[in-house]
């Protein structure tokens, strides 16, 4: 392809990671095609899936406690994951180059157990892990924990910050001659690595932050973000353009810190059929008892007995703010102004209240056929809007096998996918340099 | 429960071998050493040669004596899962050092990746330096054993906090889960020091500091519902115990009297191999350990034939901690396993079976099923 002036990345490729299992009502499990959510033949059958498809990844998420709505837990959605590492090791063995990235917090974990078990994965699967960061102050998690909830929400960061330091600090001190220790306000450590270092130097770290605080942890500690912004080319263009001014501000080369967001992809032969079916998808994943559960988030109250195929209620919500629990997407947010507009609407538009949630229910992602998604990926990564996507399968297991027959050849034929992978660890498919302590340790050398 | 004429096999197959100068006389880098291959191999060796079930040693921090370099027990453990068919898989975890929850976690995801057979290995013994590791209290002494009782009991609470038929997948109420069959474990442990935290930095060296566990597990109900948990007798009780490694015959009945459905004995061996007496090669080990190491049985494939004959009916099986893997495995996979087989004195494994299976244990009921049946 010859270089266009107006296109800023005329070479970039499409990198994708899949993200198993998605949270809240992604997944839908009440499919005939859907298998089972927690036996090791459905992961191994979606990693094998993606590696087929040479993507870069596969991520597992993390939640240590499962969600509860209004005291009770939370029974509507698919429920139940295995320890992220401990799969990823299994994973490991039944695949050969996809990348393997455990999310793991840094609130109720131990950064000299946690080093060891990750560089652990390294190790077995010749330089294919990654450590997706993530920070909680939840108190409701702690009380699973030996520590319960003794971080303060204005600590978050320092915490993460002084982690990763402390990770990075024993992943990279295998053979120095002294213990490492680490010491912060949040931790005052003496350990003895265990673990040599691997293929790819140390396991890599993505980050999924969103806030301005969290953005500037990714620019100054992060190689790959994990971001939200996967559906709006601008909203993806803002955000990416704001992410690399950070990464330079933290004295880094712009590409230094990739660009993977999260999305779903609705594929089918023509773009009106894929219409169709992301209409289908989005019925399916917010079932009667799903739309009452999500109206209830709003009301602050157990409005299941309310009929999905009615109006609204009339009556106000009962709380002020929606609950820092519990997994709700739309915690902290202002449940009057949310509930006014919800009404304004269903009376204007003639809705139930199922139609209504599903109508609120934001579009996500890309929907087309394999042609169309195709030319908007490149579009999205030759303009610098991401580097390529972590895509969430709506369906398991089988929910990737479209995206690797179909869309995986149409990038091909663009020549903006890889036809084989060219290296062995994940650092080499992702085209990240080597990991930030290294260089700062080569620099000083010379 | 009676003692039956089959012998249980296990092995040890941590780094070089049971002996700590094991890896000083290794011609292996570390990198190779601690590699995949080497683990897969290894592993299979055992399986194919019936070996019941294979144990990985593990300390947070470095032994004294051993090498610096060794991978956590659960990961490696994982990670031969989906590669075998008939072997139980159990890996070191300390109570007192890995979190209640995750241990929990991680050990019923092994159980799901390895179609149920995962055990645990109650790691015993006080760790120094991990304190200083994990920047909190870690009980010592005679803390740790009630410490160890309650991080046992806690874990074994979260494995049946979800009953077997949880997922419901019910379209026609739109409910993934039945939410009665999910269960709070409530759990609060003894102890008297400050719970761990910054503040509880100037409690002194060993003290329990108290937790509590809500739940229920983030992992649905494994396959075998309570993963085959191994411990020392006398570092467990003997009621929260699958089986009870003894370090001698002698200790059998009191283990067995202390409520232990089986008993292993511990055996470390030093073998006739490579045109050397197993009694020179441990004398040599021996002189490169430079620390006074136990001793172990050394002598002639045969002899240690006769010696597993003779164990039957006495314990349930008998643990081998080879001195060298390198050398000694080649020598039970080849001379000692088939002449326990030919003499039908090995159960032999079936693909599919759940270690519990192989080992002659029930899959326990979930508790809170059995509860309701009797009310």
């Amino acid at each position: 392809m010859p270089d266009t002036p107006d296109v800023p990345r005329p070479h970039a490729h499409v990198h994708l990671g899949v993200f198993f299992q998605g949270v809240n009502h992604t997944t839908i499990w009440s499919d005939p095609a859907s298998g089972s959510q927690t036996d090791f033949e459905t992961f191994r059958r979606v990693a094998q899936t993606a590696e087929r498809g040479l993507f870069d990844a596969f991520f597992l998420g993390e939640g240590l406690r499962l969600r509860e709505q209004n005291g009770r837990l939370h029974d509507l959605d698919v429920v139940g994951r295995p320890d992220a590492i401990t799969q990823l090791a299994a994973l490991a063995a039944v695949t050969t180059h996809i990348g393997l990235v455990a999310t793991q917090n840094v609130t109720y974990n131990d950064p000299a157990d946690l080093a060891r078990r990750l560089a652990s994965l390294d190790v077995l699967s010749g330089g294919r892990a990654a450590w997706n960061i993530v920070t909680t102050d939840n108190a409701w998690t702690g009380e699973n924990f030996r520590r319960g909830g003794w971080l303060d929400h204005s600590q978050r960061y320092t915490r993460a910050a002084e982690f990763v330091r402390a990770v990075q600090a024993i992943w990279d001190g295998w053979d120095a001659p002294e213990p490492v220790r680490a010491t912060g306000g949040t931790l005052d450590i003496e350990v003895t690595p265990t673990v040599p270092r691997t293929a790819q130097g140390h396991p890599v770290l993505f980050q999924a932050g969103d806030s301005p605080d969290g953005r500037d942890f990714a620019a100054g500690h992060a190689e790959v973000i994990f971001s939200a912004h996967g559906t709006d080319f601008d909203d993806a263009l803002a955000f990416a353009t704001d992410v690399r001014a950070r990464t330079v501000a933290a004295g880094r080369p712009e590409d230094d810190l990739k660009i993977l967001p999260g999305t779903q992809f609705v594929l089918a032969a023509t773009d009106a059929e894929a219409r169709d079916k992301a209409r289908w998808v989005k019925e399916q994943q917010v079932t009667p008892a799903t739309a009452l559960s999500l109206l209830g988030q709003v009301w602050g109250e157990d409005l299941s007995h309310y009929d999905p195929d009615g109006p609204l209620p009339a009556h106000d919500p009962v709380i002020e703010v929606i609950g820092e629990t519990r997994g709700s997407p739309r915690r902290g947010k202002r449940p009057h102004e949310i509930a006014q507009a919800w009404r304004a609407r269903a009376e204007a538009e003639h809705l139930t209240i199922r139609q209504l949630v599903i109508a609120q229910e934001r579009e996500r992602g890309f929907v087309g056929s394999p042609s169309t998604v195709a030319d908007e990926l490149v579009r999205w990564v030759r303009h610098g809007a991401s580097d390529g996507f972590n895509i969430t399968p709506w369906l398991v297991p089988s929910g990737l096998d479209d995206v690797v027959d179909l869309l995986v050849p149409a990038l091909q034929e663009r020549g903006a996918y890889r036809t084989a992978y060219t290296g062995t660890t994940l650092r080499e498919h992702l085209g990240l340099r080597a990991p930030l302590t290294h260089r700062v340790a080569a620099a000083a050398q010379v | 429960m009676s003692t039956s004429s089959v012998l249980h096999v296990g092995l040890e197959v941590d780094g070089a071998g049971a002996h700590p100068a094991a890896w000083r006389a290794a011609a292996r880098s570390s990198s190779d050493a601690l590699g995949p291959a080497r683990l897969r191999d290894v592993v299979a060796a055992a399986e194919n040669a019936g070996v019941t079930f294979v144990t990985f040693d593990d300390s947070l921090v470095p032994p004294a004596a051993g090498p610096a370099g060794r991978l956590d027990a659960v990961t490696r453990a994982a990670y031969v899962a989906p590669l075998t068919s008939r072997i139980g898989l159990v890996p070191l975890v300390h109570p007192a050092v890995t979190e209640p929850f995750h241990v929990a976690s991680q050990l019923a995801a092994l159980d799901h990746a390895s179609l149920g057979r995962g055990g645990w290995f109650v790691g015993a013994g006080d760790v120094p330096g991990a304190r200083r590791a994990l920047d909190r209290p870690v009980a010592a002494g005679a803390d740790l054993l009630d410490e160890t009782a309650d991080v046992v009991t806690v874990v074994r609470d979260l494995w049946d906090s979800w009953e077997d038929d949880a997922v419901v997948r019910d379209s026609a109420t739109g409910r993934y889960v039945d939410r009665d069959r999910l269960h709070y474990v409530d759990f609060a442990s003894g102890g008297e020091g400050l719970p761990a935290g910054p503040s509880s930095r100037g409690t002194a060296d060993g003290v329990r500091a108290p937790f509590t566990v809500k739940g229920p597990s983030i992992v649905p109900r494994s396959p075998q519902g309570q993963l085959v948990v191994v411990g020392r007798a006398g570092t467990v009780p003997g009621g929260l115990l699958d089986v009870a490694l003894v370090a001698t015959t002698d200790a059998a009945a009191r283990a067995r009297e202390d409520g232990a459905p089986l008993v292993v004995v511990d055996l470390a061996v030093t073998l006739d191999a490579a045109g050397r007496l197993g009694a020179d090669r441990r004398a040599e080990l021996d002189g490169l350990a430079g620390v006074p190491v136990p001793a172990t049985w050394t002598g002639s494939a045969v002899d240690l034939v006769d010696v597993l004959l003779g164990l039957r009916g006495v314990v349930d099986g008998v643990r081998l901690l080879p001195s060298e893997l390198d050398v000694d495995l080649p020598v039970l996979v080849r001379d000692v396993l088939p002449a326990l087989r030919v003499a039908r004195a090995v159960p032999t494994p079936r693909p599919g079976a759940t270690l519990r299976d192989t080992l002659g244990l029930p899959r326990p009921t979930n508790r809170h099923v059995a509860a309701a049946a009797t009310v």
